[in-house]
């Protein structure tokens, strides 16, 4: 077997070296193309089990389904109306609620995938530090989009009216921004953590008071009023109440929930997001 | 830099690495260890588990940083030049570092991409290293369903496609068996001769033996003997040769005969007596033999006679008069926790 490996022509060791700038640098073009070449692969494996995608495709539908039909006789009456006012309340709500649930999911796959050699040989690779964990978070946008896109769909099959068309586009590209600087702090558990299944559990325990101790499900006025108070600047009510008043012409105010999201936005960002590529890059 | 490949300078390094040191705590998993893989030569590291030899490769491939010490790896500093030594190696781990949900020729390809190949070329590389690796075959089935071998092979591979200066193997056949561990060594046993400089780390002496030019033994994160194969093996001997005699009483004195008859060659005989035996290392029949014969003759009577190849255990006995360190010692354990 060696003799015929041998015989073959022109060993491909001998060849010129790849070639690089010379202080090692890697340029933005380099960075992109390496970044792509990740996403490639995170893309592909959606290709190979499709099953991965179906948190983004059913989660939009059976939590709107239940929060609209279970609660929204009661609280849609509290709030002086009825089904209907419940559901343009809550659907904008869902859209915060979904960018933190897909960007949790970021936490866990980064973490099984240090589990494995591979992230050994990408540090090893003369590529970027950030560009593995950005490639992570364009895929998770990308899932992020699809299942908002299924969330709209079920909202107007439940009856949701789309009142201001431009927007609903201001409110998913918000809500999509969120959700990535949410990612970053996923991406820092998912390199620190020992295990995929803490990970998840810390996820949980952060998504749920933040999520229930918000403006997404139902009105805060009549909540205690410590509660009132973390509710505003909750980014979750910040997100839901923006979104509500972009997406709606119900009288929502948008500006404070705005301010709010995009403040946690640039904050978790600038603080998470170098402290995540530190991380990975120190990660022994 | 005008680094020619093509004209390997046999005299050069191509790895020097000096005084390193690396402290988890109060763990010392490499306690200050000088190496020199000289361009165009397989380097064997030989020890047990936990001996350092995963963080000596983990330091030399820039993952982790040395607590003290220097190393340069084709001319580039592992702390001041990670970026640049980085395009010069390729790494093969102890875990295949493959991407098990992609087909064999996706990761190939990522890793050119990765590598700044073009789109034609990564491709044009993919599928020459896959027949280079008798992979063609397999190239568009997921790597998780590859067998061992298979996953080492592709794992070889996709260190191959930077055409890397050095190459790090870490304990490449750990976990293979007898047959998939001959298919991997082939395999490197091509590259070494096509003029690849190599760093390998392994377990077993006939590892080493196999693909190794020069050797470094290395225990408890200490550099315990190095030189040329043969001029280990002669220390070592190629085989074990465990002779008991009938009385234990004469096994020292046994010894003591053996040295002085100069049968042993540059070794000296061992005295286990805990098991009533004797431990020569031997490297032929002839040599086998004439001990044999001349214990008759001086009058011995032996109980039992085996031969069997040295274990590692057996290396270090005959290397440092100590027994290596246990692979169950504590330490052992945390460092395999950091390599995992």
């Amino acid at each position: 077997m060696s003799t015929a490996t041998l015989n073959k022509p022109a060993p491909v060791e001998q060849q010129p070296l790849l070639n690089g700038e010379e202080d090692g640098r890697i340029g933005l073009r380099a960075n992109l193309r390496h970044t792509g070449a990740l996403i490639r692969r995170n893309l592909l494996w959606i290709k190979k089990d499709p099953e991965s995608m179906f948190d983004a495709l059913l989660m939009p539908v059976v939590f709107t389904l239940l929060f609209v039909y279970v609660f929204g006789g009661s609280i849609g009456k509290a709030m002086g109306g009825g089904h209907d006012t419940y559901v343009q309340y809550v659907i904008p709500g869902m859209l915060a609620m979904m960018s933190m649930s897909i960007a949790q999911a970021v936490g866990t796959g980064f973490n099984e995938d240090f589990h494995k050699g591979i992230m050994d040989r990408f540090r090893s690779l003369p590529i970027g530090r950030g560009s593995v964990l950005i490639a992570k978070i364009s895929v998770e946008i990308l899932r992020m989009l699809i299942a908002t896109t299924v969330l709209m769909v079920v909202a107007v099959l439940v009856g949701f009216d789309i009142e201001n068309w431009p927007g609903l586009f201001a409110a998913v590209g918000l809500s999509l921004l969120f959700g990535s600087a949410v990612m970053w702090i996923f991406l820092v558990l998912g390199v620190t953590m020992k295990s995929a299944q803490s990970v998840q559990a810390i996820g949980f325990l952060v998504m749920m008071p933040l999520q229930f101790g918000s403006s997404i499900f139902t009105p805060t006025a009549n909540m205690p009023g410590w509660l009132e108070s973390f509710t505003k600047y909750n980014p979750m009510s910040g997100l839901a109440d923006a979104a509500r008043g972009l997406m709606t012409d119900q009288g929502y105010p948008v500006a404070h929930g705005l301010w709010v999201t995009l403040a946690w936005t640039v904050g978790l960002t600038a603080v998470m997001a170098p402290y995540a590529i530190y991380k990975f890059a120190k990660k022994s | 830099m005008t680094r020619s490949d093509k004209n390997p300078n046999p005299g050069r390094n191509a790895v020097t690495v000096r005084g390193l040191v690396k402290h988890y705590g109060e763990t010392k998993a490499l306690d200050g260890v000088d190496l020199d893989v000289r361009e165009g030569t397989v380097l064997g590291v030989l020890g047990p588990n936990g001996a350092g030899k995963t963080t000596l490769v983990r330091i030399l491939s820039t993952l982790i940083q040395p607590t003290a010490g220097t190393a340069t790896v084709a001319g580039y500093d592992v702390l001041r030049q990670p970026r640049q030594l980085r395009r010069k190696i390729g790494l093969t781990g102890q875990y295949a570092s493959v991407d098990e949900k992609l087909a064999g020729f996706e990761n190939l390809y990522m890793i050119g991409r990765l590598l700044d190949l073009s789109k034609a070329d990564a491709k044009k590389r993919a599928n020459e290293l896959l027949e280079r690796f008798s992979l063609t075959d397999a190239a568009k089935r997921t790597a998780g369903t590859y067998s061992g071998g298979m996953r080492r092979r592709l794992d070889l591979a996709a260190s191959m496609i930077g055409r890397p200066a050095v190459l790090y193997l870490d304990e490449p056949t750990t976990g293979l068996d007898p047959r998939t561990r001959n298919e991997v060594w082939d395999e490197v046993k091509a590259m070494r001769d096509e003029g690849v400089t190599v760093l390998l780390t392994t377990q077993y002496m006939e590892e080493a033996e196999q693909l190794a030019s020069e050797l470094t033994v290395i225990d408890r994160g200490r550099i315990i003997a190095e030189g040329g194969i043969a001029e280990l093996k002669a220390k070592v001997g190629g085989r074990t040769l465990r002779i008991r005699p009938a009385d234990r009483l004469h096994l020292r004195t046994m010894a003591a005969d053996l040295d002085a008859s100069g049968l042993t060659g540059l070794a000296t005989t061992t005295v286990d007596a805990e098991n009533g035996h004797l431990i020569v290392p031997v490297q032929s029949d002839e040599q086998l033999t004439a001990i044999v014969a001349h214990l008759a003759a001086a009058g011995f009577q032996l109980a039992d006679i085996a031969t069997e190849l040295p274990s590692l255990d057996e290396v270090f006995l005959s290397l440092t008069g100590q027994k290596a360190s246990a692979p169950q010692d504590a330490p052992a354990r945390e460092l395999e926790e950091v390599s995992a």
